[in-house]
């Protein structure tokens, strides 16, 4: 990457990392929920932007993750650490079979992300009839303090939950990174360009699709974990909800699909812009339910018409960042 | 801050830096160096006023907004609202208090949704800014043992108990004894949780006559209750016990008219619906004769009067009857907030939940229905009272206990029709 | 279980598939030409359903009655949407497509909040509350009037594609869009022209849910979700396959609930639709390929 690409992540980098210092809690709450939002979106990034596979119902991946840990705590005591293992392991393989499934039978494109859709519903309506994990009722998790860092426990201030989830963005970035300049990264690229060309060169397609998936969903049930911590109470018609899936694919899409920053960007750029709507409207005093949204709506609608390629390629040009 | 003619320089830029660093700080959030003395609660109030909960936020905003008037009156206190909207959502429900709190809110409260408010509820403890709950009837709510989060509400179980023992007494009134009953609800947080509570409780009661003889759980987003209310009508149960939110309240009703059931009544042991303007504006007469035993303002206290004189200015075409429980239990949070704040004389939020805790408010100055307003250990509060709301000529009317009713109950409804 | 029980259930399944058979058909039809994944559909039928309810609060006009002047405007905004705002985006990747369709669906649900509030609506017509009876048979009079308008509105489509020349150009492009822009056929307008058949179908639809149901602005999400099971599961571009499809899941569901769950009934919808994209992704009735 380029002296001047390094010199700005870095900066960016350092704020990230003061920022707790100087900002009040409110400002922190936004900055995790931007930080998880973009962790997601990056998760999503993998399926759907490196291989080219839409999926519309990543919430299944979040909600299947916070609820195998979450349970594990809630019933046996497990703490967050081995739950995890084991949230990621059954959410690979989730992915692994939606992603067979979906080869085995050549379903792609819009298809493909009904299929996801289905699935998610499926897995809320099935939620909400289990006993085990409170059914609708919703399942609480009990919160022994919050002053101290438990890493253990991973209970603490909120700061501790902004680190966390800033070491995981940044993971995920540096992970990605790395796969769009290794191998891996060109075989997605020739995959989602020209399918069949791809296969004419001997790409194995199935396994870098597979990896493409068990990746991204192995990614999400890091955040899904993280979730269940955080707001320690999960209800299957909040977390399997497909406006969850929508939620996490918005950063993507309006910051860059395929990308590496778009998610980051898109997630940081939509919560402000969210925030800043309602702010503008109370000060005007234009409170009628619903307009926020329409404005919000308004917004996305002028950035996909206008940037279909996303807000970080015009950011990069800008900053003389891009390649 | 003007230096004044003749400061030697230093003392100036002492003073411009001292100035702009204040200035600097404020916009990051840290209060101002001199605090003035306060002399107006702000309270933050929580509600989803937009997305799909809106219909009941911007019932419960009613009782926000008449409060500060009320209050000003009542007990000489001044409040100022801080609203914000949830959205239904618990991500902005959570970034919401939080910056209600770094807004400067003494106390918060909210928000409707059992959901939300745990995540509100988490923001209250840590940040140590009390948390008044208007409505939210998940009992896990109050036994996370936090020192900063009260509520006066009813948990879904005693709900659920109050409930069914008005049900003893509106048959023990109208001298009948239906042997059997169809239960259905909509599976959802709230409904769920009434269902549990009631297959745990009513086994355990001896003063009830009749058996569950079917239960029937329905999809809360159903437009279509054919086959739920085909296999209720089936059961040729006496009556129909049901727990549900308006939308479906209103296609059941229909749905029972179309297929010719007439049970000897329906009767809620608890939820919203059926006493909202919508559920008797849709159906007309049908909508009669329906019972809710939910918890509600109690129609002879001084405070709902009062209240209500309030409510009908700010809403000339509104009724105080088709808002009971919204507007009952969100003025009495924020007037729970405003008496402790008369008696701590202070807003630091730390003196404020201490006052909370030692609450007493009596009966004839509170106007949700209940016993005194005291606050138990956990920060919850016990007593409060369901009473049978009946639709009688469109409007709900308070039926139960008798010492609050204002007309009498009427079971079995006109329509019944032995199958 | 007594035979009349389930007699019944499966009637009223049968009726309210063709309901939403109905209201998945202007789907069926977008996406089978246009081939762009319209998910403000649900939302616009909600519009439709305002309207409805609006024309009869103003001027007592029964909502099957309002058909016509519905249908009429939504051609309109149908044609508008395409052409103006959607056309640019058939060549662009589906991620696209949803992100744009997925704004207005916001705009609209919001916009419809903003105006009407969040209480619901509805029409007080004497039918609604009315059954056929046949012994020990009941047919919801609302539902069977529905039904009634959807097989009607079938009927025309159908015969516009099968005997008119607008109609076999349509089905010219959605077969092959480059050799129809060779022949010389004006693509955009034939499928600004489909965009706003699509839409007067959703606004029939929408017509006769205000009969059925309460209106709020949230209805709108549940039946584009709805409406793409059945398309997927009848076929796609198939008119025959959306009604069938429609009754498929309306009596799935129904038996579904009744001798199972039913909080569960639309689980069983969405695991057809799995069977379906696995065993038979081109549907009950559609073509391969």
């Amino acid at each position: 990457m380029s002296g001047r690409a390094a010199m700005l992540l870095a900066a960016l980098a350092a704020a990230l990392v003061a920022l707790p210092a100087v900002a009040n809690s409110y400002v922190l709450s936004v900055a995790t929920l931007i930080l998880y939002l973009a962790f997601t979106g990056q998760a999503w990034n993998v399926m759907t932007g490196f291989a080219g596979q839409l999926s519309l119902g990543h919430s299944l991946y979040v909600g299947v993750a916070a609820y195998v840990a979450g349970g594990l705590f809630f019933h046996y005591g497990v703490g967050p650490w081995a739950g995890l293992w084991l949230a990621m392991l059954v959410c690979m393989l989730l992915g692994a079979a939606i992603g067979f499934l979906a080869f085995r039978f050549g379903i792609s494109g819009v298809y493909f992300a009904l299929l996801t859709i289905a699935f998610a519903e499926f897995t809320r309506i099935g939620f909400d009839h289990l006993a085990w994990t409170g059914g609708p009722g919703g399942m609480f998790l009990k919160v022994a303090q919050r002053d101290q860092i438990d890493l253990v426990h991973f209970r603490g201030p909120p700061a501790m939950y902004y680190y966390a989830m800033l070491a995981c963005t940044a993971g995920a970035f540096a992970l990605c990174a790395w796969l769009l300049r290794s191998r891996a990264g060109y075989y997605w690229q020739a995959i989602r360009e020209n399918e069949e060309a791809a296969q004419a060169l001997g790409i194995n397609i199935f396994r870098w699709k597979m990896l493409a998936m068990i990746l991204s969903s192995a990614m999400t049930a890091v955040a899904g974990v993280f979730f269940a911590f955080y707001y320690n109470n999960l209800f299957p018609e909040q977390i399997f909800n497909i406006s969850r899936s929508i939620e996490i694919i918005l950063g993507p899409i309006i910051g860059g699909v395929g990308t590496l920053f778009g998610p980051i960007l898109g997630a940081a750029v939509l919560t402000v812009l969210s925030d800043a709507i309602t702010e503008l409207l109370a000060h005007y005093g234009w409170e009628i339910p619903g307009i926020k949204q329409v404005f919000y709506g308004l917004v996305l609608l002028a950035v996909i018409v206008f940037l279909p390629h996303g807000i970080w390629p015009v950011v990069a040009r800008r900053l003389g960042v891009d390649r | 801050m003007k230096a004044q003619r003749g400061t030697p320089s230093h003392v100036r830029r002492r003073v411009l830096k001292a100035a702009a660093a204040s200035a600097a700080l404020s916009t990051l959030g840290f209060p101002a160096i001199v605090r003035a003395q306060a002399t107006r609660l702000k309270v933050g109030v929580l509600l989803p006023r937009s997305g799909v909960q809106a219909l009941i936020g911007q019932s419960c905003q009613k009782g926000a907004d008449l409060a500060p008037g009320v209050l000003k009156d009542v007990l000489g206190v001044d409040i100022e609202l801080m609203n914000a909207d949830t959205e239904s959502n618990a991500d902005i429900a959570r970034t919401r208090a939080e910056r209600l709190v770094q807004e400067g809110a003494n106390v918060l409260v909210g928000a409707f949704d059992s959901g939300h408010t745990a995540a509100i509820a988490q923001v209250a403890e840590q940040r140590g800014v009390p948390l008044v709950i208007n409505i939210a009837a998940a009992p896990q709510i109050t036994e996370q043992g936090y020192k900063f989060v009260f509520r006066n509400f009813p948990t879904a179980p005693d709900l659920v108990r109050n409930g069914l023992a008005l049900m003893g007494e509106i048959f023990r009134t109208t001298n009948t004894a239906p042997r059997t009953a169809v239960f259905m609800h909509v599976n959802d947080t709230f409904g769920q949780a009434m269902a549990k509570g009631i297959s745990f409780t009513l086994p355990r009661l001896d003063f009830l006559p009749f058996k569950v003889v079917d239960t029937i759980p329905y999809d809360p987003a159903a437009k279509d209750l054919t086959v739920e209310v085909s296999k209720a009508k089936a059961s040729n149960a006496d009556f129909l016990m049901i727990v549900c939110r308006l939308n479906d309240a209103i296609v059941m009703r229909r749905e029972m008219v179309k297929q010719r059931w007439n049970p000897m009544g329906i009767i809620s042991p608890g939820s919203p619906g059926l006493y909202e303007e919508q559920y008797s504006k849709a159906l007309g007469r049908y909508a009669d004769y329906a019972i809710c035993n939910t918890v509600w303002y109690n129609p002879k206290s001084d405070m709902t009067k009062t209240v209500e004189r309030a409510f009908k200015k700010l809403n000339p075409k509104d009724e105080l009857y088709f808002h009971g429980t919204n507007v009952g239990y969100t003025y009495d949070a924020i007037m729970i907030a405003a008496d402790a704040f008369r008696r701590s004389r202070s807003t630091d939020p730390k003196t404020l939940a201490d006052a909370i805790r030692q609450t007493d408010i009596p009966v004839a100055n509170r106007m949700s229905l209940g016993g005194p307003i005291r606050f138990n250990p956990k920060g919850q509060v016990e007593g409060n009272l369901s009473a049978a709301i009946q639709n009688l000529k469109g409007k709900p009317t308070v039926t139960l206990p008798a010492e609050f009713a204002e007309a009498k109950v009427i079971f079995p409804s006109p329509d019944f029709k032995r199958a | 279980m007594p035979w009349d029980l389930v007699a019944n259930v499966v009637i009223a399944g049968v009726l309210t598939g063709l309901v939403y058979g109905l209201m998945a058909l202007g789907l069926s039809v977008i996406f089978g030409v246009v081939r762009v994944v319209n998910f403000a559909h649900g939302e616009m039928m909600t519009i439709a359903m305002y309207a409805a309810v609006v024309l009869f609060a103003a001027l007592g006009l029964d909502p099957f009655l309002a058909i016509v002047p519905v249908a009429g405007a939504f051609f309109a905004l149908g044609y508008a949407m395409q052409a103006a705002l959607i056309n640019p985006f058939i060549t662009r990747p589906e991620h696209s497509q949803f992100m744009l369709l997925l704004a207005v669906a916001i705009i609209m649900v919001n916009g419809l909040l903003m105006i009407f509030g969040p209480d619901a609506r509805n029409v007080q017509t004497e039918y609604q509350l009315e059954s056929f009876e046949l012994g020990a048979l009941l047919f919801d009079e609302g539902r069977v009037y529905a039904a009634g308008a959807a097989l009607a509105a079938t009927g025309l489509l159908f015969a516009f594609f099968r005997f008119t020349l607008t109609g076999k150009a349509i089905r010219a492009c959605a077969d092959n869009y480059l050799g129809a822009k060779v022949v010389g056929l004006d693509v955009k307008h034939l499928y600004a022209l489909t965009f706003g058949l699509g839409s007067a179908c959703v606004a029939v639809a929408g017509c006769a849910m205000a009969v059925l149901l309460e209106v709020t602005p949230a209805l709108g999400p549940g039946y584009t979700l709805l409406a793409f099971v059945i398309v997927i599961v009848g076929g796609l571009g198939s008119m025959g396959g959306a009604l069938v499809g429609g009754v498929l899941i309306g009596v799935s569901e129904a038996l579904a609930g009744l001798f199972i769950a039913p909080s569960a009934k639309s689980m069983f919808s969405f695991g057809l639709l799995i069977l379906v994209l696995l065993l038979r992704p081109q549907g009950l009735l559609g073509r391969k390929g």
